[in-house]
């Protein structure tokens, strides 16, 4: 009987395996304790949308998935997988398997809030960089999928151009055109609208929205209310590293669970 | 103006160019080589390989190269095991090897300090999105980090160069006919110092002209992203809406 268990807990992903499962993380820096015990699941075409004030630790959570900080206990599952962790000095950790983190990055692609797109390489060699060099595939079909892309996000015209010359907003969509070029099964956005003039704010939430409407796993750090309220399946509000609530956006949004919820969005529509 | 005696001395001088370029080529070189060593010795983290370096550093980059130059060439030579070290005694006895070694020695200081700094400037965020679609370490260097501080290292390394190139006059020191060797000879027998040294320095502004031209081109070639658009001026088509 438990050996049949345990094979049913190796086997392949089964339709109802969370893309992503995040169980009882914690994570310091030095003696501030960022997150308090995070547990997140997000299932295929999910987009939840990650709120919560400055501080209250939503981006840490968000870098601890794809490993760029590690956390210091809890787990984190990637189609069923665990990212396998091995005990260092002082009750902190470290990845076990680099291999491993490598891998399960390339199918999480980030979107970050100031772009970060490789400021010496054209936006199509930006496209190309880690489809060609991390996944292996053929340059000549990386270039194809590129060029679709970028016409989907609308930069086409802009292909060869250096990201320095491109507007915060065409920025932010390379960017994004970047992430879809891994074919990601999950992509992570860290505030991909917080750096950029209010003007080019819309351009990005379109994209963002096509994306959700598409059926994209998302997991969406952000501050727009209008897209945590109108496209994301789930609102995860985080509170001083802990999850104050999560639910449904509209319910979430006309009844607010809790008073730091409330205050929370009273405090936006200021 | 006695135009011929400017003429004959351009000549015997140009005609020690090719021993200047020489010098100086293999000490750029194989400085280059140690440099690398160094900031990667820098870099590893490695708490001895950093004490190291500094110290490296400290010494060579804080002592006159004339001081390090004397010391390899009349230095060494005093202990027995060089003069006995089948090795070390080939190199050590010859004045161009010596030049080589001190030059080599000295720039690689310098240029471990402008490739640290420059590896240090290298935004953080690119290399985390590099991280982040799961690039190897050694990937994320060759596509990201080292092109970056490439480019970032090359106006400071332009300048070290330069002044690798005017410290091959100090070969002339330890007995080599170089440009700076043969100029001093000429003056020693015609007692024409003006002419002489000004044919001298000529050839060396001449030359490290064309070594910062050079540079300036490999560094503009190399920074498309840092100019205004080629396409500016042209007319570009409205990006269109979305879907």
């Amino acid at each position: 009987m438990s050996a049949n268990v345990a094979a049913a807990a190796k086997a392949a992903p089964s339709a109802d395996t969370p893309a992503i499962s995040v169980k009882d993380m914690r994570k310091c820096f030095g003696d501030h304790e960022v997150l308090k015990g995070i547990s997140l699941e997000a299932h295929k075409g999910d987009v939840i949308s990650i709120l919560g004030s400055s501080g209250s630790g939503k981006s840490t959570m968000l870098r601890c998935i794809n490993l760029l900080e590690t956390p210091d206990s809890g787990e984190v599952r990637v189609d069923g997988e665990l990212i396998k962790m091995k005990q260092i000095r002082d009750g902190h950790q470290a990845p076990a398997d680099i291999r491993q983190v490598e891998r399960i990055r390339a199918n999480l692609a980030m979107v970050f809030q100031s772009f970060n797109l490789w400021s010496h390489m054209t936006v199509l060699e930006n496209l190309v960089a880690a489809p060609t060099h991390v996944l292996k595939r053929p340059r000549a079909e990386c270039l194809e999928q590129a060029e679709a892309l970028l016409k989907r996000v609308g930069i086409w015209e802009r292909r060869n151009y250096y990201p320095p010359h491109m507007s915060g907003g065409q920025q932010q969509r390379a960017a994004i055109a970047r992430a879809l070029a891994m074919n990601p099964k999950v992509m992570l956005f860290d505030e991909p609208t917080s750096a950029l003039d209010p003007e080019l704010v819309g351009e990005v939430l379109r994209v963002m929205r096509s994306l959700a409407e598409e059926g994209r796993t998302m997991l969406v750090v952000t501050h727009e209310m209008g897209f945590a309220r109108d496209v994301s399946s789930k609102v995860m509000f985080l509170h001083k590293g802990e999850v104050d609530s999560v639910g449904e956006p509209k319910e979430m949004f006309a009844r607010p669970p809790t008073p730091q919820f409330k205050q929370f969005i009273a405090n936006f529509n200021k | 103006m006695d135009f011929d005696f400017y003429l004959s001395t351009m000549w015997s001088v140009l005609k020690a160019l090719p021993l200047t370029l020489e010098i100086w080529f293999f000490g750029i070189a194989f400085g280059l080589v140690i440099a690398t060593g160094l900031t990667w010795l820098r870099a590893s983290g490695h708490k001895l390989g950093e004490y190291f370096t500094r110290a490296y550093v400290f010494i060579f980059r804080g002592s006159p190269l004339l001081v390090q130059l004397y010391l390899i060439y009349f230095g060494l030579s005093q202990f027995d095991f060089v003069r006995h070290s089948p090795i070390l005694w080939p190199i050590l006895r010859d004045p161009m090897y010596c030049t080589i070694v001190a030059m080599a020695l000295n720039t690689a200081a310098y240029e471990s300090e402008i490739f640290r700094g420059a590896l240090r400037a290298v935004p953080v965020g690119q290399i985390e999105a590099a991280k982040a679609f799961g690039m190897p370490a050694f990937t994320r260097f060759r596509l990201v980090t080292l092109p970056i501080a490439l480019r970032l290292a090359l106006p400071a390394y332009s300048t070290e160069i330069i002044l690798m190139t005017k410290a091959t006059a100090l070969a002339s020191v330890v007995t080599i006919m170089e440009m700076m060797g043969t100029a001093q000879k000429i003056q020693h027998d015609t007692f024409r110092p003006i002419e002489v040294l000004t044919c001298a320095g000529v050839i060396y502004l001449l030359l490290n002209l064309s070594i910062a031209r050079l540079f300036a081109w490999v560094e503009y070639r190399l920074s498309p992203h840092l100019r205004p658009p080629p396409e500016q001026s042209q007319q570009i088509k409205p990006v269109p809406e979305v879907l």
